[in-house]
Order: C-alpha cells, then sequence, then structure tokens
C-alpha cells in the first residue's frame, strides 16, 4: 500500500467558494452548463460553452474510470497523478490514493474519497472501486 | 494574403554556454543578439523590430531594449506561449514585416536555470492563485515529466506505442549530438540505454527527457529586401501556423498536441507537403514530445508513430526524417527550459549547409521547426514554421 505526504492546499479564490465548502462536507460537486446540460471542467462560473454565467454546480456520481496516470518515482514519497474520466463525461485531474501503485492501470474503475490539505481544505481524490 | 516568402532569416547565433555560472540573464540575451546581427551582417542601429518572451527579464521588450541599446525599434512583440513562443514569432515577425511595421526583427532567448539549481522536470511550480486551472490541479502536483508521462501512457494505451519505441527517438538525438562539441550528452546511446535509465515517472526514465542547461539563442528577421542587400546566405521564410490546445472543458485528450492544427496551417501557406520536408527540428522536451508531432503534422498516420521513429528513421544518413541534428534537447541544450528557438537555428544551418558534415542533409531544399510550449498534459501552444533555400 502506498505511503502518502499531505497535500498542499489548493488556492482557493473567491470563484470557488461553493465547491470547495462542499468538498470539505464529503461532496464532490461538478459544473454543468444550464444553456446546454453539458458538464465540464475545471469549475468555473462562466460556461465554456457559450460564455454565459447561467451555470450550476450538482453532486457528482464520485465513480469513474482512470484516464491515464503516471507515478512520481523521483518523490518521496512517489505519488499517483492520474486523469479520471467521471461518469458525467468530463475528466479531471487526481491523485490515486490507498492502493498498490504497481497495479494501478488505465480502464480500471475509481471512486473518489477526500484528503485534507495543509491548513485543512479538503480535496477530492480516487482509490481503486470495491 | 501570406507571408509566403515576405521575410528571410538572415542571421542566427546560438550561445555556447550550458552553464552560465557567471552571466546575467539580461547579459546572456545581449551576447546573443549580438552574435546573430554579426552572423547576419547587420547593426544595433539597424534593429527596428524586437521580440523576446517569457523568459526575459523584467517588462520584457523594455528592459531588453535599454539594456542592449536598441535605439530604433518602432514594432515590439512579447508573445510568450512557453517553449512554442520563438517559432511563432518568426510568424509573427513576418506579418509584421509585410505591413511594413519592421525590417530588422531581432528575436532573442536567454536563461540560467542550471545555474539557479532548478529542478524544471520534478518540482512542481507555483504560479499563483489567479491562474484558474490551479485550484483544481496544483495540489496533485502536476510536474513537467508526470503531464508528459500521462500522455505518453495514454498513447501507449490506445496505439500500443512501446518504451523502445520511444527510445529510437533519443538514440537517433545522441547519434547527432556526438558530432556537436557544445553538447551536454554527447554519448551514443542505445535503446537498452535508454529503458533501463532510472524511472523518473512511468512510463518517461530519465533518457526520455531532455537536458536543463543555461545558454539561449537568436535570430534575426528580414524583409526580402534587407535579405537581398546582405552578404550572408539567407533563409526564406515559406510558411507559419500556430495554434493552442487545452484540456476543452473535460474532454480530455492527451493523445495529439497542438501540431495537428498548427502544421496544416503552416503546409498549406509554403505550398509543400510533409513528404517535401528534407529535415525536421522537433520539439523534443521528452521522446513523447517528439513522437506525437511528428504523427500530427503527418509524417506518418495517428498511432504509426512507435513504429515511424523505430530502427534509426530520424537519424541523418540513415532515415527518412533526420530530425534534430545538432542533439536537439534531448542532448544538446534546452536553454531556460524552453527549446523552440534552438530548434529554428538547426533548421537554418542545415538549409545554408552549415550542419556538421557528419549530420547535414545532403542538398537540403526545404525544413521544417516545430514548437511546443507548455505541457502536452495540460494547455499548450503549439507553432510550426516552414523554411527554405534563399532560391526556394
Amino acid at each position: 500500500m502506498s505511503q502518502e505526504r499531505i497535500l498542499p492546499a489548493p488556492p482557493v479564490n473567491v470563484e470557488h467558494e461553493e465547491f470547495w465548502a462542499a468538498a470539505n462536507d464529503g461532496v464532490l460537486m461538478v459544473p454543468r452548463c444550464k444553456d446546454t446540460g453539458k458538464f465540464f471542467w475545471y469549475p468555473r462560473k462562466l460556461s465554456p460553452f457559450t460564455l454565459s454565467q447561467n451555470v450550476e454546480l450538482v453532486p457528482a456520481s464520485g465513480k469513474g474510470v482512470i484516464y491515464t496516470y503516471s507515478v512520481m518515482r523521483r518523490a518521496d514519497p512517489p505519488y499517483a497523478i492520474a486523469y479520471v474520466t467521471l461518469d458525467e463525461g468530463i475528466t479531471m485531474m487526481t491523485n490515486i490514493v490507498d492502493c498498490d501503485f504497481d497495479k494501478i492501470s488505465i480502464g480500471q474503475a475509481v471512486s473518489v474519497v477526500f484528503r485534507e490539505t495543509e491548513g485543512g481544505q479538503k480535496v477530492p481524490v480516487f482509490k481503486p472501486a470495491g | 494574403m501570406s507571408i509566403r516568402g515576405v521575410a528571410h532569416i538572415a542571421g542566427i547565433f546560438e550561445h555556447p554556454t550550458r552553464h552560465a555560472k557567471d552571466k546575467s540573464v539580461a547579459q546572456l540575451h545581449g551576447e546573443v543578439a549580438a552574435g546573430a546581427l554579426a552572423d547576419a551582417g547587420l547593426t544595433l542601429d539597424d534593429v527596428d523590430g524586437y521580440f523576446c518572451a517569457g523568459d526575459a527579464p523584467g517588462l520584457g521588450p523594455l528592459s531588453m531594449i535599454e539594456y542592449m541599446g536598441l535605439r530604433n525599434v518602432r514594432h515590439m512583440n512579447a508573445t510568450d506561449v512557453g517553449g512554442s513562443s520563438y517559432v511563432l514569432h518568426i510568424g509573427h515577425a513576418a506579418q509584421a514585416i509585410a505591413l511594413g511595421k519592421c525590417s530588422v526583427a531581432l528575436i532573442t532567448l536567454a536563461g540560467r536555470p542550471r545555474a539557479e539549481g532548478m529542478a524544471t522536470g520534478t518540482r512542481p511550480r507555483n504560479y499563483g492563485a489567479d491562474l484558474p486551472d490551479a485550484p483544481f490541479e496544483s495540489m496533485y502536483r502536476p510536474t513537467v515529466v508526470n503531464m508528459y508521462a500521462m500522455a505518453a501512457h495514454r498513447h501507449m494505451h490506445e496505439f500500443g506505442t512501446t518504451s523502445e519505441q520511444l527510445a529510437w527517438i533519443k538514440v537517433a538525438a545522441s547519434h547527432h549530438a556526438q558530432h556537436n562539441p557544445h553538447a551536454m550528452l554527447q554519448k551514443v546511446v542505445t535503446v537498452e540505454d535508454v529503458v533501463n535509465s532510472p524511472m523518473v515517472s512511468d512510463p518517461l526514465h530519465r533518457f526520455d527527457c531532455c537536458v536543463i542547461s543555461d545558454g539561449g539563442g537568436a535570430f534575426v528577421v528580414v524583409s526580402r529586401e534587407i535579405a537581398a542587400s546582405l552578404a550572408r546566405d539567407t533563409v526564406k521564410v515559406l510558411g507559419h501556423g500556430e495554434a493552442p490546445k487545452h484540456l476543452n472543458a473535460g474532454a480530455v485528450d492527451l493523445t495529439f498536441t497542438g501540431a495537428r492544427w498548427s502544421g496544416p496551417i503552416a503546409f498549406e501557406e509554403a505550398g509543400v507537403t510533409p513528404g517535401d520536408i528534407d529535415y525536421a527540428s522537433i520539439y523534443d522536451s521528452f521522446t513523447i514530445t517528439v513522437l506525437e508531432t511528428i504523427e500530427d503534422l503527418d509524417f506518418c498516420a495517428v498511432g504509426e508513430g512507435g513504429k515511424f521513429v523505430s530502427d534509426g528513421n530520424l537519424i541523418s544518413g540513415v532515415g527518412t526524417l533526420p530530425f534534430n541534428t545538432d542533439g536537439g534537447g534531448l542532448c544538446s541544450n534546452h536553454p531556460i527550459n524552453r527549446g523552440g528557438l534552438t530548434k529554428v537555428l538547426e533548421a537554418v544551418r542545415q538549409l545554408r549547409d552549415d550542419a556538421h558534415p557528419a549530420v547535414q542533409v545532403k542538398n537540403c531544399q526545404i525544413a521544417l521547426a516545430h514548437g511546443t510550449g507548455g505541457s502536452i498534459g495540460t494547455r499548450m501552444g503549439s507553432s510550426t514554421v516552414i523554411l527554405g533555400r534563399a532560391d526556394a
């Protein structure tokens, strides 16, 4: 099982207070453009499809599959960075945790968990499902 | 309207240093500027256009124009799209020249990350809270290497590309670097050497990664009238294309680069096809950068890059697409982590028959230089330029 070091805090700014408050409650929110009905990533207050302010955050399923990953062997301890494609169809950068890094694979099913970062803000990471 | 033929590259200079302990960043910019102007047979007062990017200190053009004593600048440009900036600057300089905004454009690059002890590839960088993507990426510790590594992993997954195939790119670069006395890594390596070098971030080994170096380079883009007045052999700018690529609101595809869009624009403007290219400088921050770019520029089909680069196909005198005959970023240098400018320099040398005789492409008529800036794992700038001999 992988060792972990506490993650640095995300640089939180005024645009994303709702997203981070939900994360602290253990909920991954995903943004959706209400003009087109489409999800997008990363979160922003303007739709990247229409540039309108008609956007909302909705709770995600928290399930997805690994699109790609890499284990940074030069770090101490090593860590696994990844892109995970959520069931909602969008792909987000994250870390893979709670697993043997040598057994991570593209296409593997994962589910969201939360990790406290420096200063206490929780952030979404993923672990193998099941 | 087109820039085809309106501008020429009249002078080039590459700083020989790879470790600039005793020189400032501004000093390096000044030294490469002086070298390129001397190569062209031009003087400081001939310069009426100045281009630089994020490696220039202070307020870019304002700081450097003063430091270098440029007195006649009437056109300046600080477009910064990372390592691709200087390839893009050729296109923008040609546009400015076509419109009469300047006739002698100087482009400089310089820096000293090695002297400053920068862990370029393996340490996360802090770009600040205003960067819109940072709140959703920075805590996961993206670095230069693991971002390119994720592109490589996905390319392997979709197309069956192997580490051995990627290694051939480094092998070819090392065959060229043995003839470059300034190259940081002059030893010829084998596929086995590459795949047995230490894993940095899977699947990229140490030898899949470019060097970290100080130094820099410069070139001078001039109008065709100025070019005709010079004693120097000049190189004609035939076409240019540029493109951003990004994560597309979460519709992520890391198996290709912006070269898929910048390439066709440049080829169309130049009126040539990939089959007409005698020599290619391909940005080589990592082996995967080259492989994806070669596919995107249509030198081979998408997914076939691994086969294409194998068995020495990129080695001058051996394969069908001689590339990076100075050793490139993988072996020679990658000044201030930005390799676009040096890509242009070797393409110009090839077209002037100034490359090392052991790697000079015979009868080199048309060359391509391609720059990649930012990260192919997130957001990037791509810029392609096609150059020809003065009579092309």
